[in-house]
């Protein structure tokens, strides 16, 4: 076990988190751990480039090339990267098909993994403890209650429960009436929630 | 380790908060806190899976009330403390400071190195799989494996899954084992399956949710052959 003593339960304040965040980045700055163009830098990525537009250009490439879609479902990280989307927690990810009788969703009940490279940081719900409790349990009853989407029984739920390093995530179906719109514009209605297997994508 | 983070099937915690139109971060600390992975991780605090086992030793009460990015914080200050980097006495000393003037400045450095670094691992990642020579001993369909107990230290075989039967549907290879690494040892590599449990299998045919699965990774130490079963262990 650890050789530090555990911390007495007592819980900060937003303003003692934001003053002990502050003094730790201080300290690690001046000890060159940390610079502040680095941490700006880190924080841009994830505000300005790396978000679920990402995986949701991978999947209006799936839903319009039949062969890219075959090999995204082989080799889901080489494939992304075919469209130069990869990297920090996707090293390793597995895309699984949502189908008329196959839902998929994803969870990480020890901790928070989530496919950074084509979803971006993940919500608060995904990281708190009620999704993570109640989404391998009673995958059924969240979806329905929780997020309005109500599966048949006869639709078979899948829950991939992120436990290694493998990063799971959703393809949705491609919803009907969408056969003239373009890959780009497919990228458009493809939600976030619809690659954690949460939702679903809107209607066209 | 049998934590309060080991959460699957935990009952009693009400309906998931969902937020909508999310930000990133709901304040300017999370920002902050964000950056407590990728660059102590950098500067050799902790591997992930220690980072995970920080976050694990905190108190249950607060990791359960607290929110997220403080475990990062907590990680990294446990971590540092740890390995005599960051002194206690210094980060409180530096808290009532910034308490009490929550507007100043932090010391500028520039390093062009630690820029590199960011948008280099951000794009390349920090891959877990590790080349070994060890052979599966399981084979995709043919084992149905169950998990032994939790020792102490960081692995991550969650209760929900102990002792219960599944099926072996994927192998990924070999990748750094978090009961060595995550304990601050060597990778040790270990191969890796996802293996398919029925609802009924964990829950119960009475609690459990009819037409469903759950997938969950494990090493290969995880799996302990089934009785009565082919493609067990040797």
């Amino acid at each position: 076990m650890s050789s530090t003593p555990i911390q007495p339960p007592s819980i900060r304040t937003q303003e003692e988190i934001a003053a002990r965040v502050k003094a730790l980045e201080a300290i690690m700055i001046e000890k060159g751990i940390m610079t502040t163009e680095a941490v700006d830098r880190l924080t841009e990525i994830y505000e300005k480039e790396v978000g679920p537009q990402l995986g949701a250009a991978v999947v209006a490439k799936a839903w319009t090339d039949p062969e890219f879609k075959e090999r995204l479902l082989s080799d889901g990280t080489g494939t992304c990267r075919e469209l130069g989307i990869g990297g920090l927690q996707g090293e390793d990810m597995v895309v699984v098909e949502n189908t008329e009788t196959v839902h998929n969703v994803i969870v990480c009940t020890l901790c928070s993994c989530y496919p950074w490279p084509v979803l971006g940081l993940p919500p608060n719900w995904y990281k708190g403890p009620e999704y993570r409790a109640r989404i391998v349990r009673e995958p059924r009853k969240v979806l329905r209650d929780d997020f309005g989407l109500d599966l048949p029984d006869s639709v078979e739920v899948r829950v991939w429960d992120s436990s290694s390093e493998m990063r799971y995530w959703v393809l949705p179906r491609r919803p009907e009436g969408t056969d003239g719109m373009s890959e780009r514009a497919l990228a458009g209605i493809v939600t976030r929630d619809s690659m954690i297997g949460s939702g679903v994508g809107p209607a066209a | 380790m049998n934590g309060v983070h080991d959460l699957g099937g935990t009952d009693g915690l009400g309906p998931v908060p969902v937020e909508k139109d999310e930000p990133i971060w709901h304040a300017d600390w999370e920002r902050a806190a964000f950056r407590m992975f990728s660059m102590p991780f950098r500067a050799g605090f902790f591997g992930v899976d220690q980072f995970r086992y920080g976050i694990e030793q905190m108190h249950p009460a607060v990791y359960l009330l607290s929110p997220y990015y403080e475990h990062w914080m907590h990680a990294a200050e446990h971590y540092g403390v740890e390995k005599g980097v960051l002194d206690p006495a210094d980060i409180e000393e530096r808290t009532r400071y910034y308490l009490e003037n929550p507007d100043a400045p932090l010391p500028q450095r520039s390093d062009p190195e630690l820029l590199e670094f960011v948008n280099a691992v951000v794009s390349a990642g920090a891959p877990a799989g590790r080349e070994s020579d060890k052979k599966a001993a399981f084979a995709v369909g043919r084992g149905a494996p169950a998990s032994p107990p939790s020792p102490a230290g960081a692995p991550r075989r969650a209760r929900y899954i102990r002792g219960r039967t599944g099926e072996v549907v994927l192998a990924h290879g070999t990748f750094i084992y978090p009961d060595s690494a995550g304990n601050g040892h060597g990778d040790a590599p270990e191969h890796v399956y996802t293996v398919r449990f029925t609802n009924s299998e964990l829950w119960g045919d009475e609690a459990a949710e009819p037409n469903g699965f759950v997938y969950f990774d494990v090493w290969e130490p995880y799996i302990v052959p089934a009785a009565g079963t082919e493609g067990s262990a040797a």
